[in-house]
């Protein structure tokens, strides 16, 4: 079959707009072939190039002492004491996911657990961040159903606890949902691979799964914006294998210990072309690539369509020639494919060479170094105007209408889908704020969060920004952990928006402010633009993962609240009610600015809790829905009742940041006072545990009568 | 005493198995499917997970491991086995055990603590409990609707081979079985793990008397 004439609408169909097609000619002095236009739009769309959000990204904090190794790798790695280190990411699938939801998350999950094996990490714990639309929207209940079922059925068959994460529905998601998927894996910190190639004629060899026609085009897809044919993008949607995943973890683990290894790269985001140029770009080294020997699912591939497949599990590696019979062996073992499909060479060239015929030679470092950088125009987001008046909510009616929602009732029958306790080390399930895994035959555990309030980050792009931070470390400190780092999924709509741009410029900032304040650095990351159908964007989304670690388990606060337990708040309450949870369930109003984030009271506020957490019996942060959900949580949790003094709307329902409730006996409670003022932050009484009964000044309900709600609504929502 | 904990692709409840074996004093082995011939061991533990998969239906496929031959033997032999969840399947995929785990009746994956009532405490694995005891095990499965016919059941019944059944219709198994013993009482197939419920850290230590009274009989016997 001839390849196809390069024409102005194949440039365009490729996504490369004009002055990029010039610079293609530029860089090679001929017109490309149809192969090589296609791995130009594979490495210039904007999911492989970050060429709109390069310049921001720049500007984030990624060191520190406890940073091993920062973004630009498939995974960020941070010291967690005794040799060992966690590997961590957080990556966004969400443009498969609304197209084919079941098979989008899974391959969403398949991708961030490869990216943390390729470095030498076994993963140890997953979560997920998913936004949907409306819950009435007639595509959100398929959406949760094959979305929740599609993360399940990849992480629960490849054998990793689920142990946190977040569902949040909003009618700016209707026609773009979110799926951000997070991994973390642990590694001796002294045996973590990279992907950059070293050596001149080294073999390359592939692994693991056969090649297909799936998935061709995909992060081309993944860059554009939606419109009335999406359907015919179903194609480009990768389909999953959690049991090939599974076993090319195993025998990738075990030919790292093998020595066999130079690098490896993971075939993600535009297949053999991203890995091999990267390793390539990496090392300073061309790569020649035969496809002939590479293995095929079918018959009669071309060679565009392997260079651009996105089948998944399967990785690219550069060899130690002399351990190749080991290597080899291992791969028998756990029956996937090893193949040499290419070698290392001195001259910065990418060689394709298919059926005798050269069908790609390229300048290699070009391809990445020299990606479009844009510095899109953007305008700074306005000031929230001032809000109206918020009238007064019989408490508990507040509390009522929040948990009724779908995006505050219990998320039991999301989370009751993923095995959260495979491995045997999971201390802490999903459902209660931060999920904790212990370190396998030890004591030291690590404690993982995942937050942002996107209504938040639209009124107030940089308070936002740091608030999705400041959870995140509020959630890691409320167990007794200490965070160590963030990883970032930026999820926006059209970057080519001066608005839009402005609110990424604008929550960029704040994260970075805060990650500087509270010393949890940006160790890796993803970017998803275009989160928009007809014109319309997605609510900003910036999500935070943040990873903490408690050095002993035993100082872990784990407890839950108990009857005659004392309630205090740690943290200063003004009753900001802006864009909060109240005003958007009970009043169906998204107006005012969002809650200014002090990040030195945040960090004090979190050493608070670390210094005295064995005066602690149990704690959380408080966030959406403010004192009021908080404390309804911990009483659900513990199952006794609770009594709140306070009755008035703001104090109840405000949104102020930086605060804590914790539970603990009256005799606790009276030595963190004193520690308090020593300390010199604001800790109270605000309330009691004790009884069935949840009463907020005047106004009370049984608890079972309220946790019958909260664990209902969710379903009953989507159903 | 031996325990040999076997091991297919996709299997991934293989190093709870060995470690939850080991912590009550077994000796553990982990023999990999393409191994025809076990060591001699005094007890075959078949884990969780996902063989294969779970492609085609779960456990057939392992069942077929040149490894499963040495199962059936070591049990033919009179040998002890355990089979937890995939595990479970896998025993009654090879005959070992009678029934068959079909997909759970609400058709969705579930992962949760539930109540197990001890049916029966004149087996190894369940000697150290008490007739009629409530535990808390968790449970992680999307095939674990336990069925048999009629005379299977009343078999079971009226042999007392019922080992635990849940407090609750977890997975619309019949009766609520969620583990039954072989004829000889020597194999126990189960869908909830024992083995996530041996450790403070992990919310409950219910589980630690099934390998603990498991070690003590063997020793006796």
């Amino acid at each position: 079959m001839d390849d196809p004439k390069i024409t102005e609408d194949l440039i365009a169909a490729h996504g490369l707009k004009p002055d990029e097609y010039e610079r293609i000619l530029e860089i090679i002095g001929r017109e490309p072939t149809f192969t090589e236009l296609g791995i130009f739009s594979a490495m210039w769309n904007e999911h492989c190039s970050y060429k709109s959000s390069k310049k921001w990204l720049r500007g984030l904090p990624t060191k520190g002492p406890q940073v091993i190794c920062g973004p630009g790798e498939n995974a960020g790695v941070v010291d967690i004491g005794d040799g060992q280190a966690i590997v961590f990411k957080m990556e966004s699938h969400n443009h498969p996911s609304y197209i084919e939801p079941y098979q989008g998350a899974a391959t969403g999950v398949g991708g961030i657990l490869r990216d943390v094996f390729t470095m030498g990490a076994r993963p140890i714990a997953a979560m997920n961040s998913l936004s949907f639309g409306a819950p009435d929207h007639p595509k959100t209940k398929q959406l949760v159903n094959g979305v929740v079922e599609g993360v399940g059925g990849y992480g629960n068959c490849f054998g990793v606890p689920t142990v946190g994460g977040e569902v949040r529905f909003h009618p700016a998601y209707n026609g773009n949902c979110l799926v951000n998927a997070f991994a973390a894996g642990l590694a001796d910190a002294d045996k973590i691979f990279y992907s950059a190639a070293s050596g001149v004629g080294m073999p390359v060899v592939y692994l693991g799964a056969k090649t297909g026609r799936d998935g061709v085009g995909g992060a081309t897809m993944a860059s554009a914006e939606f419109d009335d044919t999406i359907e015919e993008k179903r194609p480009t949607v990768q389909v999953g294998d959690p049991f090939t995943e599974k076993r090319l973890m195993e025998a990738c683990m075990e030919l790292m210990r093998t020595g066999a290894v130079i690098s490896i790269q993971d075939m993600g985001a535009a297949g053999l072309t991203c890995s091999a140029v990267e390793m390539g770009d990496k090392g300073h080294l061309g790569i020649k690539l035969e496809l002939d020997r590479v293995p095929q699912r079918e018959p009669n591939m071309t060679a565009y369509e392997m260079m651009l497949s996105e089948s998944q599990e399967r990785m690219l590696m550069v060899l130690n020639p002399e351990l190749e019979a080991e290597a080899r062996a291992v791969f028998e073992k756990w029956d996937l494919d090893f193949a040499i499909v290419g070698e290392t060479i001195a001259e910065d060239r990418f060689v394709i060479l298919h059926g005798n015929e050269v069908k790609a030679d390229l300048p290699l470092s070009e391809l990445s170094s020299s990606a479009p950088e844009y510095d899109r125009p953007w305008v700074p987001t306005p000031a929230a105007a001032p809000m109206a008046d918020v009238p007064g909510v019989d408490a508990i009616d507040g509390l009522k209408a929040l948990i009724s929602s779908p995006n505050y009732a219990g998320k039991q029958w999301v989370y009751e889908q993923y095995d959260s306790q495979v491995m045997g080390d999971t201390v802490r399930k999903p459902g209660l704020g931060a999920g904790i895994v212990r370190i396998h035959g030890t004591n030291k555990a690590v404690a993982f969060t995942s937050d942002v309030t996107p209504r938040y980050v639209k009124a107030n792009p940089v308070e936002g920004g740091k608030q999705a931070v400041a959870e995140a470390y509020r959630n890691l400190s409320a167990v007794g952990a200490k965070p160590l780092a963030t990883t970032d999924n930026l999820n926006f709509g059209n970057p080519e928006k001066p608005e839009i741009m402005g609110q990424f410029v604008g929550a960029l900032q704040g994260i970075g402010e805060a990650c500087i304040a509270l010393d949890t650095p940006i160790v890796s990351g993803n970017v998803s633009l275009y989160n928009e159908t007809d014109g319309q964007g997605i609510l900003p989304t910036p999500t935070i993962c943040a990873v903490g670690l408690i050095e002993n388990l035993d100082d872990a606060i784990l407890g839950t609240a108990r009857d005659g337990h004392v309630l205090l708040l740690l943290g200063e309450t003004a009753g900001h009610l802006g864009q909060s949870a109240l005003l958007a369930e009970v009043y169906n109003r998204e107006d005012g600015d969002a809650p200014h984030v002090d990040l030195a009271a945040e960090a004090a506020h979190g050493d608070f809790i670390r210094a005295n957490r064995a005066l602690i019996n149990a704690c959380t942060d408080l966030a959406d829905g403010g004192l009021a959900l908080a404390a309804f949580e911990m009483a659900e949790a513990a199952g006794v009742g609770v009594s709140l003094d306070a009755s008035d709307t703001p104090t109840l329902f405000g949104e102020d940041q930086g605060r804590y409730l914790i539970a603990c006996s009256f005799d606790k409670a009276e030595a963190l006072m004193i520690a308090a003022g020593q300390a010199g932050v604001t800790l109270q009484t605000v309330g009691k545990f004790g009884g069935t009964d949840v009463s907020f000044g005047g106004s009370s309900a049984p608890l079972a009568e309220l946790t019958e709600t909260f664990r209902s609504s969710f379903y009953t929502a989507i159903h | 005493m031996k325990a040999a904990v076997l091991q297919f692709p996709g299997s991934n409840c293989d190093r709870d198995m060995a470690v939850a074996l080991e912590k009550s004093g077994f000796d553990v082995t982990v023999v990999w499917h393409k191994d025809a011939s076990l060591p001699k061991v005094d007890l075959v533990a078949v884990p969780g997970g996902f063989s294969f998969g779970d492609y085609l239906r779960c456990g057939a496929i392992a069942a077929q491991s040149p490894v499963c031959q040495g199962l059936v033997d070591h049990v033919h032999a009179g040998g002890y086995a355990l089979g937890v969840c995939n595990g479970f399947q896998v025993l009654t995929e090879t005959r070992l055990l009678p029934g068959a785990l079909m997909r759970n009746a609400g058709l969705k994956f579930v992962c949760r603590t539930v109540g197990l009532t001890v049916e029966t405490t004149d087996s190894a694995f369940t000697s150290g409990y008490t007739k009629g005891q409530i535990v808390d095990i968790p449970v992680a499965h999307h095939d674990g609707n336990y069925y048999c016919d009629d005379e299977t059941f009343a078999a079971l019944r009226d042999q007392d081979r019922i080992a635990f059944t849940y407090t609750e219709n977890v997975n619309g198994a019949r009766e609520n079985i969620a583990g039954v013993l072989s004829e000889n009482r020597r194999v126990l197939g189960m869908m909830p793990h024992p083995e996530r419920a041996i450790d403070a850290n992990h919310g409950g230590t219910d589980g630690q008397a099934l390998f603990r009274s498991m070690l003590d009989q063997l020793v006796s016997a």
